[in-house]
């Protein structure tokens, strides 16, 4: 099997500053990466370039395009890079509003990506975007609300319906958790892991709470000062950890 | 007369202006950018038609000016005004006989020929404005043909009413290429905008420029299953009986009476006078 996704020697700076420097993997089918670190490592950056937002220094992101095959989405033309990120890729920020039109109803955000990939005929948008909010556990009869009259929880589940709603391959997350109380959390976790599992999706999560990447994520990596400085198996990294700041990472979560 | 340079503007903004037509009539549907002038009346009166209008009038020009299809209302008398006084260039009311008209929010019944210029008055030319405020990605936008956003407004029209409620300024597609704002012109006239003469389109405020050439293809953005749809009031003309003419709906007292009247009052006026 071919990677999904093969980054290579990724650095991106700000004047002298690093913000990530030197990370490569390789990201297969059906894998759920997750990306730890403490504020200011470099794990928002790092997503971002991979995302196509920023634009890296140095390096490569080969990604397995369904129609080209393996192409390096930082030197491919724009117009290109934002089709892939309409239809292959998907973005899912940390604060819903970011993500969603606030001024369009639930249904037209959903159908915007079916929409901007060609899709003209209104009954079965409205149909896909019934579906999607069936899925992600929001009451078909609220279609039509706005997403101001969603609570956090929902919101960000809309989001991800909006996302995967054209069936995306790779779903960037920045976390996805942040800012929800943790019952909440528990719910979109959950949902998150049975869309995850059932679309067969790849995913690249990016996060500081280590119960999300516990839950979610095959692979773990952890990131401090830009660098990546340790990574594997997801239980591996959290129950032995060889780096000295992940030893201090898990020993810092709160046991209940 | 001498007062005045020819049509008000000096003779550099008037090559300026025309330069941005010519851009636009090459690339229809695509909004040049132009250094839009102080004209003598405030924003949002016409200051990007009156000065479309006056870089194309010639002195030998005939020039008719319109507002929601009359003559004889505020803006179109004081533009006819303006121009008959800075250009002393000949006006009329009648559609035909003008070479260049200017137009607020309406085209004429009458067909237009490939002699005439007809030149808007544009408040807002982005199309994509009220769904993505930000110039810098409404202009990649358009360069990338990213669209889906145009069908995401008509998609809440239909949620939210039943069908595409949008009534003046509705979203056209120029020759295949730019989505166009076409100026607030009820969508009764969308289909009037594949005609013979040039269209020109002047955005004061904004300073933008845009055009359609002749005989093209235009086309209003619509779904499969709810196609697009030319609307009027569903009556005849209280005065001349048109059934195919644009209504406006006059409120007549305070007891409910109403009635109907062609909104191009030079159409209503000729057909009355024919049948006198």
């Amino acid at each position: 099997m071919s990677p999904l996704l093969r980054v290579a020697g990724i650095e991106k700076r700000y004047g002298a500053r690093i913000g990530c420097a030197d990370v490569s993997f390789d990201l297969y089918p059906g894998e759920v990466m997750g990306i730890v670190g403490e504020s200011g490592s470099g794990k928002s950056t790092l997503l971002n370039c991979l995302a196509g937002h920023l634009a890296p220094d140095a390096g490569q992101v080969i990604f397995d395009t369904w129609r080209m095959g393996p192409v390096d989405t930082v030197t491919m033309s724009e117009p290109e890079r934002r089709m892939l990120s309409r239809t292959d890729w998907a973005f899912v920020h940390q604060h819903a509003r970011d993500g969603l039109r606030m001024s369009v109803s639930a249904g037209g955000n959903i159908g915007e990506r079916l929409m901007a990939v060609g899709d003209r005929h209104y009954g079965r948008i409205r149909a896909a975007a019934l579906d999607w909010l069936d899925r992600v556990e929001i009451d078909g009869a609220r279609i039509d609300d706005r997403p101001s009259a969603f609570s956090g929880g929902m919101q960000q589940r809309l989001q991800i319906a909006r996302n995967l709603v054209t069936g995306p391959r790779l779903v960037f997350m920045d976390e996805p958790t942040g800012g929800l109380d943790v019952s909440v959390q528990a719910r979109l976790l959950d949902l998150l892991r049975g869309l995850v599992r059932r679309m067969g999706l790849s995913a690249i999560i990016v996060t500081h709470d280590l119960a999300v990447v516990r839950l979610l994520a095959d692979r773990l990596m952890v990131m401090k000062d830009g660098r990546v400085v340790e990574s594997g198996l997801t239980d591996q990294v959290l129950d032995d950890p060889q780096h000295g700041y992940t030893q201090l990472l898990v020993s810092s979560v709160l046991q209940v | 007369m001498s007062d005045y340079n020819f049509a008000y503007l000096d003779e550099q903004t008037k090559r300026m202006i025309r330069r941005a037509i010519l851009k636009g009539l090459a690339v229809p549907g695509y909004q040049v950018p132009f250094a839009s002038r102080e004209m003598p009346m405030p924003y949002g009166w016409g200051t990007g038609g009156v000065q479309v209008s006056a870089a194309t009038l010639t002195p030998e020009d005939r020039l008719k000016v319109i507002d929601q299809g009359a003559d004889d209302t505020t803006n179109a008398v004081s533009i006819r005004k303006f121009f008959e006084r800075t250009a002393g260039v000949a006006t009329t009311e009648a559609t035909q006989e003008a070479t260049v008209i200017q137009t607020r929010h309406r085209i004429p019944e009458a067909e237009l020929t490939e002699d005439q210029i007809l030149v808007y008055q544009v408040p807002i030319p982005e199309p994509l404005r009220f769904l993505e405020p930000r110039e810098t990605e409404t202009r990649k936008m358009h360069s990338l043909q990213e669209y889906g956003l145009m069908h995401v407004k008509l998609y809440e029209d239909i949620s939210q009413h039943g069908a595409i409620s949008t009534a003046y300024a509705y979203p056209v597609r120029v020759a295949d290429r730019y989505v166009m704002d076409p100026s607030p012109i009820p969508k009764f006239d969308n289909p009037k905008l594949e005609m013979a003469a040039v269209q020109l389109f002047g955005a004061g405020r904004e300073q933008r420029i845009y055009a359609v050439p002749p005989y093209t293809r235009v086309v209003s953005l619509d779904f499969e299953d709810y196609p697009f749809e030319a609307t009027k009031a569903d009556h005849a003309c209280d005065l001349c009986g048109a059934g195919d003419s644009y209504l406006d709906e006059v409120i007549m007292d305070d007891a409910g009476g109403r009635m109907f009247v062609c909104s191009d009052t030079d159409y209503c006026r000729t057909r009355r006078e024919a049948t006198a």
